[in-house]
């Protein structure tokens, strides 16, 4: 072979000359796309630690993909195949690590639903509940900001999607990153990429989508009221709390065990006393690892030819819905609660009922502190917000077990 | 798609899925709060008991002990400490965090720690 033939073969085989050709284009869209994540995420620190690694995943499982398949970091071509009910190669996990790529064998933590549930053990090793403990009406907020999953939900099937696609649509509005991708997995895994996607930009957002809503439905002086200070809750009943949580809700609802169970593991992991240095773990590095390959590789799932349809607008959209009716539904609750109890309740902390924890409850005191300096209300509104990742697992747990 | 599971719903079911599923979790986390306020009376309850049994059992030992033979100094007879702006209340503080929370907020106001009077610091949970 002339030193113009291996140039020649160079030219063609590469990334630059696979552009070009049959849906290139599209992979050089979501290469663009990865660099806007990129930006959003480093420059405008929008959930920056799953952001980046989001964008990675997608810059890398695009630019690698036009390498080849045999290049490629992630196939959806294998994915595909596993996915296939009866295929050869359905929910065949050794195929897949005899011809993946790196990200392919990262992405079976999140088929396989590792990740989200070792997530959920670094959240329960983060949460305080004390806030929920000391005020138990909180629960109610939690459950009221589930309103926009099941609206979503309902928007989603009139859309023409099937209900499996339909729930995971609907469980954006739970504002839970790892509950999202837990849903979408066993239910829609085909629609992982824009729900994973929608799911972090919409938490990031949450600053920019719930005040405009919080103010046009409260009236000022809802937004004044200050709230009692809350009770001290003893370590005993920090401690008994996970176990009592676990034991309830999974006995009500067994499909929430792997997200209710994680993170009240960790939770009792934080309470015990005993267990410090599994809790330092939980909370740090077993977080950071997890995060850090689940970013990678639901990024991955963002390639050209799977993410590039109407699907995507209209799941972005319905998910800009399910966020803003779960705050509307938390924010009326609160403002009922405001009513029954003559006042003592300010209906921001309603809000917080979305669980994107800790943000939508510090969006709450944001507001409430807007209209009066001395009103602090982030102890009340981390109730209802810490009350969501609760309300969104059991949502998740009763779609899963009529979908699933 | 043929690998794609699901199948249609009709809008009356994916309504009636939607109301019943929202009516879960309502419901639930309902339940869930009768339980933990039923613990919560419980724990508080327990926690008033053993109060009033440490202050019965203060009460007697105070009974028991013989009375000092100093006569105590009036409070308003009391002198304050060299620089001192007078007491200070501590809830659920240590002593030792209170300390470094003055000379903290000291250094952060620029101000020596003698021209500042704290009335009390309480720790938020």
């Amino acid at each position: 072979m002339s030193i113009f033939d291996s140039l020649g073969k160079l030219v063609q085989e590469s990334g630059f000359a696979m552009m070009l050709q049959g849906d290139g284009w599209k992979n050089l869209i979501m290469i663009v796309i990865a660099c806007v994540l990129l930006y959003l995420g480093i420059k405008k620190q929008y959930e920056p630690l799953l952001m980046v690694g989001i964008a990675t995943g997608c810059l890398l499982a695009n630019v690698s993909a036009l390498g080849g398949f045999a290049n490629a970091l992630y196939h959806q071509e294998l994915w595909d195949a596993f996915l296939m009910e009866g295929g050869p190669h359905a929910h065949d996990y050794g195929y897949i690590m005899a011809n993946g790529g790196l990200i392919d064998i990262l992405y079976m933590g999140v088929k396989a639903g590792i990740y989200p549930c070792l997530i959920f053990i670094g959240i329960g090793a983060m949460t305080d509940f004390g806030p929920l403990i000391s005020n138990p009406k909180s629960l109610l907020l939690g459950a009221a900001a589930q309103f926009g999953v099941f609206f979503a939900f309902f928007g989603a099937t009139l859309l023409g999607f099937n209900g499996n696609e339909a729930a995971s649509i609907g469980i954006i509005g739970g504002a839970d990153g790892p509950t999202a991708i837990l849903t979408t997995t066993k239910l829609a895994p085909h629609l992982l990429g824009p729900i994973a996607v929608a799911a972090y930009s919409y938490m990031a957002l949450i600053p920019m989508i719930q005040p405009p809503l919080m103010k046009a439905l409260t009236t000022e002086k809802e937004r004044k009221v200050k709230m009692e200070q809350l009770r001290v809750v003893g370590k005993t009943e920090k401690i008994l709390f996970p176990i009592i949580v676990t034991i309830f809700v999974v006995l009500l609802l067994p499909s929430t065990a792997p997200l209710i169970g994680c993170l009240m593991f960790g939770n009792l992991l934080k309470e015990t006393g005993v267990t410090d240095r599994l809790s330092d773990v939980a909370q740090n590095a077993l977080m950071n690892i997890v995060t850090l390959f689940l970013g990678i590789s639901v990024g991955a799932t963002m390639v050209g030819s799977n993410f590039l349809n109407v699907q995507t607008i209209y799941i972005v959209v319905l998910g800009l819905i399910a966020f803003s009716f779960s705050t509307i539904g938390g924010l009326l609750v609160g403002k009922l609660m405001y009513r029954l109890s003559g006042g003592k309740i300010n209906p921001l902390i309603g809000s917080a009922g979305v669980s994107a924890v800790p943000m939508a409850a510090r969006v709450s005191q944001k507001v409430g502190q807007a209209e009066n300096p001395s009103n602090f209300l982030l102890m009340h509104a981390m109730g209802p917000n810490v009350a969501g990742v609760i309300g969104s697992a059991i949502a998740a747990g009763f779609l899963m077990s009529v979908f699933g | 798609m043929e690998n794609i599971k699901g199948e249609m719903l009709p809008v009356g079911t994916a309504a009636l899925d939607s109301v019943l599923g929202y009516a879960v979790v309502f419901i639930g986390l309902a339940l869930l709060m009768l339980v933990i306020m039923l613990m919560g009376k419980i724990m508080v309850g327990n926690r008033k008991k053993s109060a009033e049994k440490t202050a019965a059992s203060l009460a007697d030992l105070a009974a028991s002990t013989p009375a000092p033979t100093e006569p105590a100094i009036p409070a308003a007879e009391r002198k304050l400490a060299p620089g001192s702006a007078g007491e200070i209340k501590l809830y659920d503080t240590d002593p030792r965090d209170a300390a470094m929370i003055m000379a903290i907020v000291a250094d952060k106001m620029k101000k020596p720690l003698n021209e500042l009077r704290f009335i009390s610091i309480k720790e938020v949970k």
